[in-house]
């Protein structure tokens, strides 16, 4: 047994995501071209490859928000938590509850800060007013603004700066308590401070969730993720430990990638 | 080419730079000591000045790489092992200086009898011959040449080994010799310390072209 099967509790653990043999078209457009992947739990997966690889694609699958897209068909299996979410008699309000999304722009509601994160709550047709402020307090203060906003609750949450939205948009997806979150370039449209939060926020919330990012910032994925995903061409060229694709990858595509020198 | 991928040559033509003139340092060192030339000897010690500058220019360009392109995979190894290459070299060339300050601080030769008995010349060109295995691995990225290094370094280790005995029998034969075998002896040390860090440079090449750590590995 090797010294890193010792010490990575999460390689014990079966995976939180299953992905078998994966394809997908829009239409006759092939985006992704036949891509297998296991995600541990409480880790950061981050997704990277240049624009139109298919790494967008491949993440919205897991909440299954290409279905709306013409033309969208799928081949090949996609198991969370052991079940195949593509199976006919799935509840996909159930399935996204247990997964979050995140944007890459901030999408506050044009509410208050506390209907905001109280909305996905709300709509599960929960009326219990205390149990609703508990939660929505849990959720803020996870996201780490509840500091910054807590007598300020009936404020509209368009008020607010853009990191402070996007954290915002954090604790709305945390209240409803999911086990995985989908992240899709989530500080691209953050300054450095902002986005310097949301990763610390992304390093505490692993303890508790799966996250898995989808970012352009090659050292954001270095300095959060602990697997990266490298995609090319609807292709996931590499998968590994972050430390492992960082300092000497097995493709030289990805290193060509990472190192700035295409893409 | 890239900003980073310009920058990164500038710092590659450097280390070439201070591969050659260390290499320079050492063989002037060993011209000036075996023909105890004081002027050639005053000249690697004039030099060492530039030595250290160019030490200097690399240290601040590596920061400064790493600072403004946070470099990664291939790249981030190139610029950690430039550093402890460059590193080693200084050091050879500290050593250039330390026999080229014998040649001018103590009058004396050294017998030529000695000098044969150690296989000194032997050792030098030994290590001539790493030096040039390092400088063809640095320059075409190739692994093997570089490897060639680590059985060489085990003659200039017998070298440095026999030295001892050798020189303990000159002196017993002839105790008017004692400081000039004193000097040579400590001049062998110094070549088999030069020895190692051409090892270590090797090494650092084959971590940055193979991803390969070699170090410590290697029997005895």
């Amino acid at each position: 047994m090797t010294l890193d099967k010792i010490i990575d509790p999460a390689l014990k653990k079966v995976p939180k995501i299953e992905v078998k043999d994966v394809k997908v078209w829009y239409s006759d457009f092939n985006a992704i071209k036949g891509i297998s992947m296991d995600i541990k739990p409480n880790t950061v997966t981050a997704f990277i490859g240049p624009s139109g690889c298919g790494k967008s694609t491949f993440l919205r699958l897991f909440n299954r928000m290409n279905d709306y897209i013409d033309g969208f068909k799928l081949d090949g299996k996609i198991k969370i938590n052991g079940d195949n979410i593509y199976k006919k008699k799935i509840n996909i309000e159930e399935l996204r509850k247990e997964i979050g999304m995140v944007f890459q722009k901030p999408n506050p509601f044009p509410k208050s800060i506390f209907d905001n994160v109280a909305y996905g709550l709300k709509i599960q047709g929960i009326n219990d007013k205390k149990f609703i402020a508990e939660r929505v307090e849990k959720a803020l203060k996870q996201a780490d603004l509840w500091n910054e906003v807590k007598d300020d609750l009936k404020k509209s949450a368009l008020s607010l700066s853009g990191g402070q939205q996007q954290r915002l948009c954090i604790a709305r997806t945390l209240a409803v308590e999911p086990s995985i979150i989908l992240m899709d370039e989530p500080t691209s449209a953050l300054d450095p401070i902002s986005t310097a939060k949301i990763e610390e926020l992304i390093f505490e919330l692993k303890e508790k969730y799966t996250i898995i990012i989808v970012t352009h910032n090659m050292q954001q994925a270095s300095r959060i993720s602990d697997y990266t995903a490298f995609f090319y061409l609807g292709e996931l060229i590499e998968f590994d430990k972050t430390k492992k694709i960082f300092t000497n990858p097995e493709k030289q595509q990805t290193e060509n990638y990472i190192t700035g020198r295409f893409g | 080419m890239d900003n980073a991928s310009y920058q990164r040559e500038i710092i590659n033509h450097a280390g070439l730079d201070m591969l050659n003139l260390s290499l320079s340092q050492l063989e002037k060192a060993k011209e000036a000591f075996l023909t105890h030339d004081s002027d050639l000897a005053e000249e690697v010690i004039n030099t060492e000045n530039r030595v250290n500058a160019l030490d200097i220019k690399i240290e601040k360009d590596c920061e400064k790489f790493i600072a403004l392109y946070n470099p990664v995979a291939i790249d981030l190894r190139f610029i950690m092992a430039i550093r402890k290459i460059n590193f080693d070299l200084e050091r050879i060339a500290d050593h250039a200086y330390g026999i080229s300050r014998y040649v001018v601080d103590v009058d004396k030769s050294i017998p030529k009898h000695l000098i044969k008995a150690v296989e000194f010349e032997k050792m030098y060109e030994t290590i001539s011959s790493m030096f040039d295995n390092i400088i063809e691995a640095f320059e075409n990225k190739n692994v093997k040449t570089a490897r060639k290094v680590f059985k060489k370094d085990k003659i200039v280790d017998v070298i440095n080994v026999n030295s001892f005995n050798i020189i303990e029998e000159e002196i017993k034969k002839d105790n008017t010799i004692i400081a000039e075998a004193l000097i040579l002896f400590s001049v062998v040390k110094k070549l088999e310390r030069v020895g190692d860090l051409i090892k270590n440079v090797a090494e650092e090449i084959i971590f940055y072209i193979d991803a390969e750590v070699v170090k410590h590995k290697r029997k005895k």
